[in-house]
Parts: C-alpha cells; sequence; structure tokens
C-alpha cells in the first residue's frame, strides 16, 4: 500500500449533546477505493462533511499529501483537490445544469479573465462531453436541474465533482437513487478513476457495489472505528457483523469465527441492522466503550436524509431497501 | 479539462445524445409563438405584465389627461425615472441574493445630503462631492452587508434598522435649515443636458449594431463548437424589438428636447449591471445563492464576500439615484429619499420581474418596472391626486407585482422550473 493521499487521525464532532464522530481513523490511499460503510446515522456523511470543509472537526487531525492541512472551508478541499458528492445533493435549482457543472469554477476567456468574464460556450460545450460520458440522459443541458429526476440530479452532482481535475473523489451513496445502468456507470466510472491514480472514497449501504469495486472497506458504527477490511480476503458477513455489531471486530482482515445467529445474507442486513434487532441487545455488554446513544430507529429505518420531497428517497421504496 | 471526458470522446465518439422527450420548437416565428405560450404557461411570465401593465396605464391615464403622452411629459417621464430607476436596480441586485433592502430609500437621501452639503459649505469640487456621495453609499452597504452577512442578522431587520438611523443621519447632516439649494453646475447639469438630435440617433445606431454584432458573433462560436445556436428568427425579433423600442424613444425625445443624459446614464448602469449579472462568474455566484445558499457555499464560493459586496452595490448605487434625484430637484431637503421612494425602487425591480424569493430577474426588468411605476406617479401627478390616493395606489401596485410574483413561482413549480 502507498502513502496515503489523505489521512485522518482521532476525528472527533460533536453537534450540541450530539457526540457524532469519536476518535475516528482513516487513510485513503491513492489509486485505491475505499469504501466507508456502516448503519443509517453511524456518521458517515458527517466524517465526509469533515473532510470537505462543509463541517470541520471538532477535533483531530488531517493529513493530506504528507502534510498536515486545516480544511476551515469548502475552498480549503477544493483547492487541496477533494471533490465531493454530497448525500443531500447539493445543486442550485433556479441554475441550469451547465452552471451546476461549473459553479465555482467558471472557465474563463482569455480576453476576459481579470472581468471573470464567464465563457458560456466552452461551458456549455465541456458540459455536454463529460454528460455524454457518463452517460447521462438529460433532456437538454440549459434546463434548470428544478426540472430533473432524482437520478438526473445525482448524475450532475456527480460529473460536477470530476471537473476541477481532483487528487481525492469522495461520493456519499452516489447510488441511491440512480437506475440500473447509471449504477453500473457509476461503478464503472470509479474504477476509471481509481485506474488514473485517483483516491476514491466512496460511501455505500449496497454491500455488493462495495465488494465490487472497493479495495478495502472501513466500518464505522456510532461514530467509531469498527472495522477494517481488505475486500479481496474478507466476507461480507464478516463486513456485516462489524455494520451491526454483532462482533466488536476493531481490526484485522479476514478474521474467522463469528458467533452463531448473524445474518447469513445480505438480504437479512436491513432488518439485523434496527437497535434490538438480533446483533444490538446480544453484545450489549462488549460495547461499554462505546458511545451509549442508539440510532434512532426512525431514521433508521427510513430513507437517507433526502432533501425535502424532491429527494431521491421520495420515490417509490427507499434505495436501500431496493439495494440490500 | 480533465482526460477523462477527452478519452471518451475520443473513444465514444458519438454526439450528444438528445433526449427524444425533449420538445424542440418548430423553425420559424410559429416555434417562437409556442415556445412563447409554454413559458407563459410555466410561470416564466418575463416582460409580459410589465408590457401589459403600460399599455393599460398609458390608455387610461391618456383618455383622463390629454398631456399624459404628449413629448414634453414623457421627457419628463424619463428624467423622474432615472433617480428612482437607478436604486430599483440596486434593489434588483439584493433581491437576487433573496434578500431585502429597506434601506436604500434613506441612504439615497443621505448621500445626496452628503454630497450638497460638502459642495455648497464646504466649497468641494462637485465631481469629488459626487464620488464622497457614492462612498457614503458603499461604506453603508458594507456595514449592513457585514451585518448580515457576518452575524447572520435577517437583512430585513438590518436594513429597517437603516431605514430609521440613516434617516436620523440625514437630518443631523443637513443641519438647522433643513434643505440646501444646490447651484447651477456638474451636479445639476446631470439631468438638466440633452443631446441634440443627431447624436440621439447615433446612440440608437451604434447600440443596434452592437446588439446585432454581439448576437452574430454569439452564433457563430456556438456553431463552431457544436451547440445549437438560438434560431435566427428569434434573433431577428429581438433585434427588432429593440430598435424599434428606441427609435421610438428618441424619436419622442428629439420632439422635446433631446435624449437626456440622466436616461443615458441609468441606461449605462443598466447595461453595466446586466452584464456583471449574466457574463461573469460573479454575477453567476449571486444567482446561485439566490437558489441555494448551502449548495453555493459548498462550491467553495465565499459567500460571506458575495454578500457585503451585493449590499455595497445596492447601496452604491442607491447612492447614485440620490445624486440624481438632488440633481433634478436642484435642492437637498429632509425628505429626499423619504416618502415613496423606497417603495417604488422595490415596486419596479419586482414588476420587472425580479423574484423576491432571489435567483431570478434581470438587469433590465428594473428599467421597464420603474417605467410603469413612474408612470402611475406621474400620471397621477398630472390628474393632480391627493397624496393619500398616491400612496394608497403605489401600495396596492406593489402588492400586485409580489402577488403576481408568487403566483408565478407557484406555476414555475408546477412546471419543475423551481
Ligand atoms: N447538523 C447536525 N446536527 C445535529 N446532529 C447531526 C447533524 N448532522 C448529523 N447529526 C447526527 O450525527 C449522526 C451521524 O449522522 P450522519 O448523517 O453522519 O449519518 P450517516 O452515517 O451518513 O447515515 P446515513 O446512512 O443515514 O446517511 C446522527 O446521529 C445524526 O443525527
Ligand atoms: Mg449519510
Amino acid at each position: 500500500m502507498t502513502e496515503p493521499v489523505l489521512s485522518l487521525r482521532n476525528i472527533s464532532k460533536r453537534f450540541g449533546a450530539v457526540q457524532a464522530l469519536s476518535g475516528v481513523d482513516l487513510d485513503v490511499p491513492a489509486g485505491e477505493v475505499l469504501a466507508l460503510v456502516g448503519d443509517n446515522g453511524a456518521g458517515k456523511s458527517t466524517l465526509v462533511k469533515t473532510i470537505s470543509g462543509v463541517g470541520p472537526p471538532s477535533g483531530g487531525h488531517i493529513r493530506f499529501d504528507g502534510r498536515e492541512v486545516h480544511i476551515g472551508r469548502p475552498q480549503d478541499a477544493v483547492a487541496l483537490g477533494i471533490a465531493t458528492v454530497y448525500q443531500d445533493l447539493s445543486l442550485c435549482d433556479n441554475l441550469d445544469v451547465v452552471n451546476n457543472l461549473f459553479l465555482g469554477r467558471e472557465p474563463r476567456p482569455a480576453w476576459g479573465r481579470a472581468l471573470h468574464v464567464l465563457d458560456e460556450i466552452e461551458m456549455e460545450r465541456r458540459s455536454v462531453e463529460l454528460l455524454s460520458t457518463l452517460s447521462v440522459r438529460i433532456p437538454s443541458v440549459r434546463i434548470p436541474v428544478a426540472s430533473l429526476s432524482g437520478g438526473q440530479r445525482q448524475s450532475v452532482a456527480i460529473a460536477r465533482s470530476l471537473l476541477g481535475d481532483p487528487k481525492v473523489v469522495i461520493l456519499d451513496e452516489p447510488t441511491a437513487a440512480l437506475g440500473v445502468a447509471q449504477t453500473a456507470q457509476v461503478l464503472d466510472l470509479i474504477v476509471r478513476l481509481k485506474e488514473r491514480g485517483l483516491a476514491v472514497l466512496v460511501i455505500s449501504h449496497n454491500l455488493a457495489d462495495v465488494f465490487a469495486v472497493c479495495d478495502r472497506v472501513v466500518v464505522l458504527r456510532l461514530g467509531r472505528n469498527s472495522g477494517s477490511f481488505d475486500v479481496a480476503a474478507a466476507s461480507q458477513e464478516e463486513v456485516v457483523a462489524a455494520i451491526t455489531g454483532a462482533d466488536t471486530v476493531l481490526s484485522g482482515a479476514g478474521r474467522a469465527g463469528r458467533r452463531a445467529g448473524l445474518p447469513a445474507t445480505a438480504g437479512e442486513i436491513g432488518e439485523a441492522g434496527l437497535p434490538g434487532g438480533s446483533g444490538g441487545a446480544a453484545d450489549a455488554g462488549d460495547r461499554g466503550h462505546q458511545p451509549e446513544r442508539e440510532p434512532d430507529p426512525s431514521r433508521a429505518a427510513g430513507p437517507p436524509d433526502a432533501p425535502g420531497s424532491e429527494g431521491p428517497g421520495s420515490e417509490g421504496p427507499s434505495p436501500k431497501e431496493t439495494s440490500l | 479539462m480533465n482526460s477523462l471526458t477527452k478519452n471518451a470522446a475520443a473513444g465514444g465518439g458519438a454526439g450528444p445524445e438528445v433526449d427524444p422527450r425533449l420538445l424542440v420548437a418548430e423553425p420559424g416565428l410559429r416555434g417562437l409563438v409556442q415556445t412563447a405560450g409554454a413559458r407563459l404557461r410555466a410561470g416564466e411570465l418575463g416582460s409580459l405584465p410589465v408590457i401589459v401593465g403600460l399599455i393599460v396605464i398609458w390608455t387610461v391615464f391618456q383618455t383622463q389627461n390629454s398631456n399624459f403622452l404628449t413629448a414634453n411629459n414623457l421627457t419628463n417621464l424619463s428624467l423622474q425615472m432615472a433617480a428612482t430607476g437607478t436604486i430599483a436596480v440596486g434593489v434588483f441586485m439584493i433581491l437576487l441574493l433573496g434578500e431585502i433592502d429597506l434601506s436604500v430609500g434613506w441612504v439615497s437621501g443621505l448621500a445626496a445630503s452628503v454630497m450638497a452639503v460638502l459642495e455648497v459649505k464646504h466649497g468641494w469640487n462637485p465631481i469629488l462631492a459626487i464620488v464622497a456621495a457614492i462612498v457614503v453609499g458603499a461604506v453603508i452597504g458594507a456595514f449592513q452587508g457585514s451585518v448580515f452577512a457576518v452575524f447572520g442578522v435577517p437583512s430585513f431587520v438590518v436594513t429597517l434598522a437603516g431605514f430609521i438611523a440613516w434617516q436620523g443621519v440625514q437630518l443631523k447632516v443637513l443641519g438647522t435649515d433643513g434643505s440646501i439649494n444646490l447651484p447651477t453646475n456638474a451636479i445639476t447639469k446631470l439631468t438638466s443636458t440633452f443631446f441634440t438630435a443627431a447624436t440621439g440617433w447615433a446612440v440608437v445606431i451604434v447600440i443596434v449594431i452592437v446588439y446585432v454584432l454581439a448576437q452574430l458573433v454569439e452564433l457563430r462560436s456556438r456553431v463552431a463548437a457544436g451547440l445549437r445556436p438560438r434560431p435566427p428568427a428569434e434573433i431577428g425579433v429581438r433585434t427588432a424589438t429593440i430598435a424599434i423600442a428606441l427609435v421610438v424613444a428618441v424619436w419622442v425625445l428629439n420632439r422635446d428636447r433631446g435624449l437626456p443624459l440622466a436616461l443615458v446614464i441609468f441606461g449605462g448602469l443598466v447595461f453595466i449591471l446586466d452584464l456583471i449579472t449574466r457574463r461573469t462568474a460573479y454575477g453567476r455566484h449571486v444567482y446561485a445563492l439566490g437558489g441555494n445558499v448551502e449548495a453555493t457555499r459548498r462550491a467553495g464560493i465565499n459567500v460571506r464576500f458575495m454578500r457585503i459586496t451585493v449590499f455595497m452595490i445596492g447601496s452604491s448605487l442607491a447612492a447614485v439615484g440620490g445624486v440624481l434625484a438632488a440633481s433634478r430637484g436642484t435642492a437637498v431637503t429632509q425628505s429626499s429619499g423619504g416618502s415613496d421612494t423606497l417603495l417604488n425602487a422595490i415596486a419596479a425591480a419586482v414588476i420587472g420581474g425580479t423574484s423576491l424569493f432571489g435567483g431570478r430577474g434581470r438587469a433590465w426588468s428594473a428599467l421597464l418596472g420603474i417605467l410603469v411605476i413612474q408612470s402611475i406617479s406621474n400620471g397621477m401627478d398630472l390628474l393632480g391626486l391627493d397624496q393619500s390616493i398616491k400612496f394608497i395606489i403605489t401600495g396596492a401596485v406593489l402588492l400586485a407585482s409580489v402577488l403576481l410574483d408568487a403566483v408565478a413561482r407557484r406555476g414555475r413549480q408546477a412546471a419543475g422550473r423551481g
């Protein structure tokens, strides 16, 4: 494994009375795809926001390219070369697709650089090009994103992250709202990003996808590291166990010897993941070090934090139910 | 561009896929009419309310008083428009953010007062006094913008405080006399200078030629980049509309005193703000903030800087408006910038199609909006209506324009256009 391009140590984050993250470590090596998994409310999105500058950590250290860095604002992350696709999609409804893609990094023609003149034509040309690479089908790049479907919006958000030539790409549940073909495209894209030497951090609830494209899986549980697995050597069951807390594996790829009664197939994860399910109560004694707070059952069962009624989770069954 | 898209463009080769569900307008005028109809139904009212409003208002006033549509009165109208219209352009910028500035009226009065005191009492050069007035506006904008952007106090409250406070400062600045008359000089010339008929026509010709050239350059580069160009019929209709409007305006103005300098200043400011909002990254970020503040912040845009500078632009334009108003009135009084100045400026911006909800509108809409508002005000003056009636009508017009905005917004949401 190469020296990680992004490395987090002892990251903590509080929201008032809620200790959302405590002592989280994470290494994201270049040329690898790292998956971050965990139950609803485990702190995955919070961790992403500490890296992207949207919600800086309350404590801990971040190293980027071997240097200690402070990411206090989104600009800092962008300047370092960290591109993020947020779970709650961050698009401006009133702007068209082109302007959303280039928001904050608009190309400027040589003659108008000092005046910050926009190069609309270059923007539009590159947008069309980029979207067709990603097989994104939208009626027109000049319509406001308000009129796109949830999956189309997500595709735009993903395309957006690739424009700035980033070194690290973070995708928070990138396929949650996508159709079959678009999901395959995104997974394919993740692999291509890795082949280009980028570091990719993917959050997903779909272990099949995770095992298909990722090199390592890091599990968060109740705001703490709960395991780190080498995909080549680990089984889905082990990862599930770490997610649900059925066994407090702190580290160690490919360990065997699970306790009985664990969900054997991915299909049972949803049920086992609920607090008070088969895994939760059984090992209460093992978790003396963990916060006493349990994930809120309503959150755990519901769709991801979808932005308002237009979110990807609002149509049909929750993406998690379908993916697991 | 990163190599990703290049690879694919080279490898895939397929052009942009056109979604079969996208309704492509028929070419020619028929298509234009269809597109316009669809837009209206979707709540994209554009300039339509203004044009309908203008026709109704002008017809009503003309039937009541046949002096209304004379060259002389229309020239006066254009002079009256310039001051409040300039303030309205500033309000337009603030509304784009989805914020409001209730202090613009008194800021305009205070800036004019500072100018008058510096010029008349301290013997400053008139140009320097004007610059000082604009600086006063910019500083006030920076202050109010900072309180809003840094401390998160709602702009409504900050500028309401300013509404009272700047009025007080204006009383202080003007001192015991309460009013200052301006001597005839550079300041009063701003609104009493008229161009010759030939210059007026030259301005029209230059504007139309520049407009057509700009459209053709854009057409060519879009075609060169393989993008769908704007339909030639649309370019033709737009050019014809602009040309006719300009020709009629200059023809009318030339029959009286000629094209007023004040109108050129106002039109120039609108043009500059239109360029800033539509053609620069800065302007695009203002729209973005009006659409989704958090998304804009996550895109790495300095939200504080944007907010503070937009408030500075708003207050600076208010100051320019105050200077123009003082120039036209040849005096600054305790009530300069008071009364219905604020309401008229906001109503002008909103009636022109700038949304109070942020992120929507064009600088030109402030020009059209002030034309409507000032026509009402001018017409009511001609009819000699009582101040009470004038206030009631102005209030009703503002309410009607925001109602229209709210209804149009619902139409847009139903049509999935945010
Ligand atoms: N802005 C906030 N204020 C207060 N608490 C928050 C905030 N954001 C997140 N939290 C809390 O932090 C915890 C972690 O939330 P987070 O969004 O990181 O979960 P997640 O792992 O991304 O879950 P999901 O799979 O549902 O997306 C939750 O208990 C949540 O309630
Ligand atoms: Mg999340």
